[in-house]
């Protein structure tokens, strides 16, 4: 009975490759030759974009070499947040279609977006001291953010937080989705009110103002740090998969011995 | 008839419309407490009273920066301002290394009788843009930007400038 909820049985309503994803037996499949691919991609790309990024690229005319720790704490901010707008959208999931992939992957993103978020601010903090003159100041884009990681800290103990697995899910994914009004809040902080930390650089709608021997570094390091979470987090999915099987199996086993 | 997914999609929406609705309109009221600074304007139009501690944010004004160093304590006078208003601060210590005539600071004081902002702490807000210093020679050379007076002009017209030396 426990093996039969990892492979649920196909629904033919609406929303037919949803249920195709949400197959845990068949995200193993395709993920785990995948994984060596992704983390060779992420190594790579990451590597090539600090290197560039702290050795080649140009210096910044006003803020010298402290420029720098833009190649990390750029692509760890975007991550942070881009993995909690995955995380709200795999509580979606959740709480409308009661995917059992997307609580694995809600259940796994947590931890991993946690630490790319404490990479965003331990390197904004570095980078604070010495152009600001301080590590920390209460502004709207630093406050959003930090409120960012206690969500990600909350939904971490939440979703762990019940005996009845479906109870933290459900409670979990509430947390997340209501927590992702922060994510609009923390992007145009720096344009509703006034900050301390910098506008924006870049801009998908208008130019970036920033020279072009230094945005390559910076949106190669991105990318690595993009694929980086997303091996990080189906890693970790497959294991939590792994896991739960090996337990059914060593549960059915137990209940077959007389 | 709603299925009963369709219900919950629905339900949830609803709810995160609600809530998002409420978090605009709380954001909306706390507005100005939610600004890390004030502007020379904003305090023109209305002080904090005389020894309440605020944040004054805002242009270093050209010209009107004049150090003296009494004790081996440097003391700066400094104008800032947002272009419409200007307030006066003064501010012993060591200023960051960014503090610069047309450069963004907050200072963090309180109003003294007489109108002077007295600063126990000043901060640099840099700006935005970032470039190799040869581009900005070369932009500050050809008369095209004055880093005192405002941010440079658009970045396509310098992205792609080449440069002599590409390392520090």
């Amino acid at each position: 009975m426990k093996q039969s909820a990892l492979n649920p049985v196909q629904s033919t309503r609406s929303g037919g490759w949803f249920h195709y994803l949400a197959n845990p037996g068949r995200f193993q499949r395709v993920a785990r030759p995948t994984l060596p691919w992704l983390a060779a991609f992420s190594v790579v790309l990451t590597i090539t974009g600090i290197v560039w990024g702290y050795w080649f690229a140009p210096a910044d005319w006003q803020q010298g070499d402290a420029a720098r720790i833009m190649y990390v704490h750029v692509p760890a901010a975007w991550v942070a947040m881009a993995g909690y707008a995955a995380l709200a959208f795999c509580s979606l999931l959740s709480l409308v279609w009661r995917h059992p992939l997307a609580d694995i992957a809600a259940e796994e993103i947590g931890p991993v977006g946690a630490g790319f978020t404490a990479v965003c601010l331990v390197s904004g903090s570095l980078w604070g001291k010495p152009m600001w003159g301080a590590y920390w100041v209460w502004d709207a884009r630093l406050t959003s953010v930090l409120i960012l990681f206690f969500l990600y800290l909350g939904h971490i103990a939440l979703i762990r937080a019940f005996d009845n697995k479906a109870h933290g899910y459900r409670a979990a994914a509430i947390l997340a989705l209501a927590g992702a009004v922060n994510l609009p809040i923390i992007v145009f902080s720096v344009q509703w009110w006034n900050t301390l930390h910098q506008g924006n650089t870049i801009s998908l709608t208008g130019p970036s103002k920033i020279y072009i021997t230094m945005l390559y570094p910076l949106l190669i390091a991105s990318l690595g740090f993009y694929l980086s979470f997303i091996t990080m987090v189906v890693a970790r999915m497959s294991a939590a998969i792994s896991e739960r099987k090996t337990t059914a199996l060593l549960r059915a086993a137990a209940e077959q011995t007389p | 008839m709603l299925t009963p997914k369709r219900r919950r999609l629905y339900l949830v929406l609803t709810c995160l419309v609600c809530l998002g609705g409420a978090v605009a309109l709380s954001l909306a009221a706390f507005s100005s407490s939610l600004t890390y600074f004030l502007s020379p304007r904003q305090v023109a139009a209305k002080a904090p009273p005389v020894g309440q501690s605020f944040r004054l944010g805002g242009i270093v004004q050209v010209g009107t920066v004049a150090t003296s160093v009494a004790n081996g304590t440097p003391t700066t006078h400094f104008a800032v301002t947002d272009g419409r208003a200007a307030v006066e601060v003064i501010y012993s210590g060591v200023l960051p290394d960014l503090f610069r005539e047309g450069q963004g600071i907050v200072a963090i004081g309180s109003m003294r009788p007489g109108g002077v902002f007295v600063a126990d702490e000043v901060l640099a807000k840099h700006g935005a843009d970032y470039m190799p210093k040869d581009v900005e020679q070369e932009l500050k050379a050809s008369g095209k930007w004055d880093p005192r007076f405002g941010p440079p002009p658009d970045a396509s017209a310098w992205n792609d400038m080449k440069v002599k030396d590409n390392g520090t």
